[in-house]
């Protein structure tokens, strides 16, 4: 079943377009990733899903209500998390969720019970009367998920929910957002964080405002249209310069003391082409050739763009 | 269809959010205090006391009855005698006295001829008000003690004065101070209360939620409505223990038409907030809308003198409107009835700030 599905979706801010022609198909009760550099369009896509930017051009449509038209009744429905903290930096922890409570209509003893279920859930339990503003990076997005799903939606919208986050508060955000898909709830998340995006059903990535690939992480890293081979050489450095100059090569990156390199799929014999090439320089090099990772796959697709300069 | 509940959850979280927040509480009570008793103490336009000089050149028994006439007034302290007219003019060059009381060697035979001056009054005239004071002097009747059938010839007209019979100031200061501070105070406070939830980031996701605009709207002014009571009730109550100022008309009265002036003032805040991106501008605009207001309305110069241009801006001032009520009800003991018009004139701003603000405001961030 789609939760959502766009057409054709563009946003421009004058002369900038922000997202480009854009088409999604998300399935419910999936966790689907948007990946892409900072403004590439990934907050724009997120509010034009909400209803909080018009779109210049094309279809939303979901749960199956069209936007932005019906964008009213589509709250009721989603969980939204903002790039930036956006609860009361001046309420405390059980007043935040008081508020959002109410807001999304629940009173008395229900209100009461869910919000102590949040707290368990969430470990809120020892800050609870502390002023929001004071949280720490971890414990605002404990709080802004909690305040996020307060109403049960069907969907979530995070925007960049980890960036401001340790990587063990990371993985228990990731554990959560899985508790929340067995559920049955479908999540959109937008990350720039690799091993996040590999952690997705389905991955979009993005760049300058275009959908560059979508698929499956297993599958994008199977697909990837180029030869990863690690170099180990003396000279790094020079290794570096003369790959890359060539056609064939796609990207150089240094790890270490090692160069990962990819080349072009139409070359037949990845690893000889390179060793040749650094002989021809006089550079000894051993050449290996390893599976691609979703990094691999990031570089590659934001590079094949016409227009690309990367 | 207002969700109450809703409604509800922004008012209360509104005060909780202003119960924290020092500086504004600092605000709602300490100015209507401070501007009170600035207004009250300082601003006098019943001045006494200015420092004088004489020249007397006559040095006769009837100059210093003169001299002595016109010190008894109060309106000037004699603090300094002089032999020369240069010496005069450079003490109140210098600013050391306000007026300079000439006499003449013949002042006393000038006195028996109906059509000529006994002596002169010079007054700096840089201040209005006390060169306006000083020329009540001209017409005081001299006769105490100089001469008694000048009395006669001056006072031609008996003059009543109403309601303040001894003009003083605070009396029309009083009430209009509260529209004043409730202009400055609830203006600002309700433009900055949604610009900072724009600045914070904390609209993008309110308004993500089904919280409706009239709700987010009315939710963030409502609280201030007893805020601004608050605030009058000081003006009031300190009016009347500091400077004796009494309600004539209702206080039911009072606190209606004061209740209509801050939703006006509110809802003029809130279009200023969907205009302003920042607080700074709010403050801004709050000032734009601020200074014909104090200028303009009638509470610092009378309306009737303003050019007719001036009259029509000031027209458009919720506060002019409400001086007019406020000063009817407190101080003439004017009902609401007899002020229909102004009233319903405030109804229809309230109305119309409303209709722009939540026409303004829409759930979007473009
Ligand atoms: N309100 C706006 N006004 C003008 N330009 C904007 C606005 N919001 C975003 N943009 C531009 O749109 C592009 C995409 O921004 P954004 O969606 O925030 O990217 P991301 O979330 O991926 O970092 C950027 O070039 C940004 O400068
Ligand atoms: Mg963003």
């Amino acid at each position: 079943m789609q939760a959502i599905k766009v057409r054709n979706l563009s946003r421009q801010f004058g002369s900038v377009t922000a997202v480009d022609s854009l088409d999604l198909d998300i399935s419910v009760g999936q966790v689907y990733g948007f990946l892409g550099p900072n403004g590439c369009g990934k907050s724009t896509t997120i509010r034009m899903l909400c209803g909080l930017l018009k779109p210049s051009a094309g279809e939303v449509n979901i749960l199956g209500l069209s936007i932005p038209e019906q964008a009213e009744a589509l709250k009721l429905k989603t969980g939204y998390m903002t790039q930036s903290y956006s609860l009361y930096r001046d309420l405390n922890v059980v007043e935040n969720l008081n508020f959002m409570a109410e807001i999304y209509s629940l009173s008395g003893r229900n209100k009461r019970l869910r919000i102590e279920e949040l707290i368990t859930r969430y470990q809120l339990g020892d800050i609870r009367h502390q002023i929001s503003g004071s949280l720490s990076g971890g414990q605002r997005q404990r709080l802004s998920l909690a305040a996020a799903v307060i109403h049960k939606p069907p969907l979530l919208l995070l925007d960049e929910p980890t960036s401001a986050v340790d990587p063990q508060s990371r993985r228990d955000f990731w554990e959560s957002l899985f508790e929340l898909v067995e559920q049955g709830t479908t999540i959109l998340v937008s990350t720039h964080f690799m091993d996040e995006a590999e952690r997705c059903h389905k991955l979009a990535i993005l760049d300058r405002g275009k959908k560059v690939a979508d698929d499956s992480p297993k599958n994008l890293m199977r697909d990837i249209n180029a030869h990863v081979v690690e170099v180990h050489t003396d000279s790094v450095a020079s290794a570096q310069d003369v790959l890359q100059c060539l056609p064939e090569i796609k990207g150089v990156t240094q790890l270490g003391l090692s160069l990962r390199v990819l080349v072009d799929r139409q070359v037949d014999q990845a690893e000889d082409f390179i060793r040749q090439t650094l002989t021809s320089h006089q550079l000894t090099a051993v050449a290996t050739q390893v599976k691609a990772n979703l990094e691999d796959v990031f570089v590659v697709a934001t590079m094949s763009q016409p227009s690309g300069s990367r | 269809m207002i969700s109450w509940r809703r409604l509800w959850a922004v008012c209360n979280k509104e005060f909780k959010q202003l119960a924290r927040d020092r500086g504004t509480i600092a605000m709602i009570i300490g100015i209507p205090v401070l501007e009170l008793l600035m207004f009250g103490y300082a601003i006098n336009n019943d001045v006494r006391h200015l420092p004088a000089v004489v020249l007397d050149q006559s040095q006769s028994a009837f100059s210093r009855h003169l001299t002595e006439d016109v010190a008894a007034t109060q309106i000037v302290d004699f603090v300094a005698s002089v032999a020369t007219i240069e010496e005069l003019d450079s003490l109140i060059r210098s600013g050391q006295v306000s007026v300079g009381l000439f006499i003449p060697a013949d002042a006393q035979r000038r006195s028996q001829q109906p059509d000529r001056r006994v002596a002169q009054l010079i007054v700096d005239g840089t201040d209005p008000v006390i060169a306006g004071v000083v020329a009540q002097l001209q017409a005081m009747p001299l006769g105490l003690r100089s001469h008694d059938w000048l009395r006669e010839k001056n006072n031609s007209f008996e003059l009543r004065i109403y309601y303040n019979p001894e003009k003083r100031s605070a009396v029309n200061i009083v009430p209009g101070l509260i529209g004043l501070i409730l202009t400055m105070t609830m203006v600002l406070f309700t433009a900055i209360a949604i610009v900072r939830e724009k600045e914070h980031g904390t609209l993008e996701l309110l308004i993500a939620t089904p919280v409706s605009v009239l709700e987010l709207l009315m939710g963030k002014v409502l609280p201030y409505i007893l805020i601004g009571l608050i605030q009058a009730s000081l003006v009031l109550g300190l009016g009347y223990w500091v400077f004796n100022v009494p309600v004539s008309g209702s206080l039911l009265d009072v606190y209606l038409a004061t209740s209509l002036f801050i939703a006006a003032s509110l809802m003029l805040g809130l279009v200023i907030s969907t205009v302003a991106e920042s607080q700074f501008q709010a403050m801004q605009m709050t000032i734009f809308v601020f200074m014909p207001s104090i200028l303009l309305s009638g509470f610092m110069f009378p309306f009737a003198g303003m050019p007719v241009a001036a009259q029509w801006v000031a027209e458009v001032l919720p506060l002019t409107h409400f001086l007019r009520i406020i000063r009817g009800i407190v101080l003439r003991g004017a009902s609401l009835g007899e002020m229909l018009t102004e009233m319903l004139i405030l109804l229809g701003f309230t109305v119309i700030m409303l209709t722009i603000a939540a026409l303004r405001f829409n759930k979007r961030l473009d």
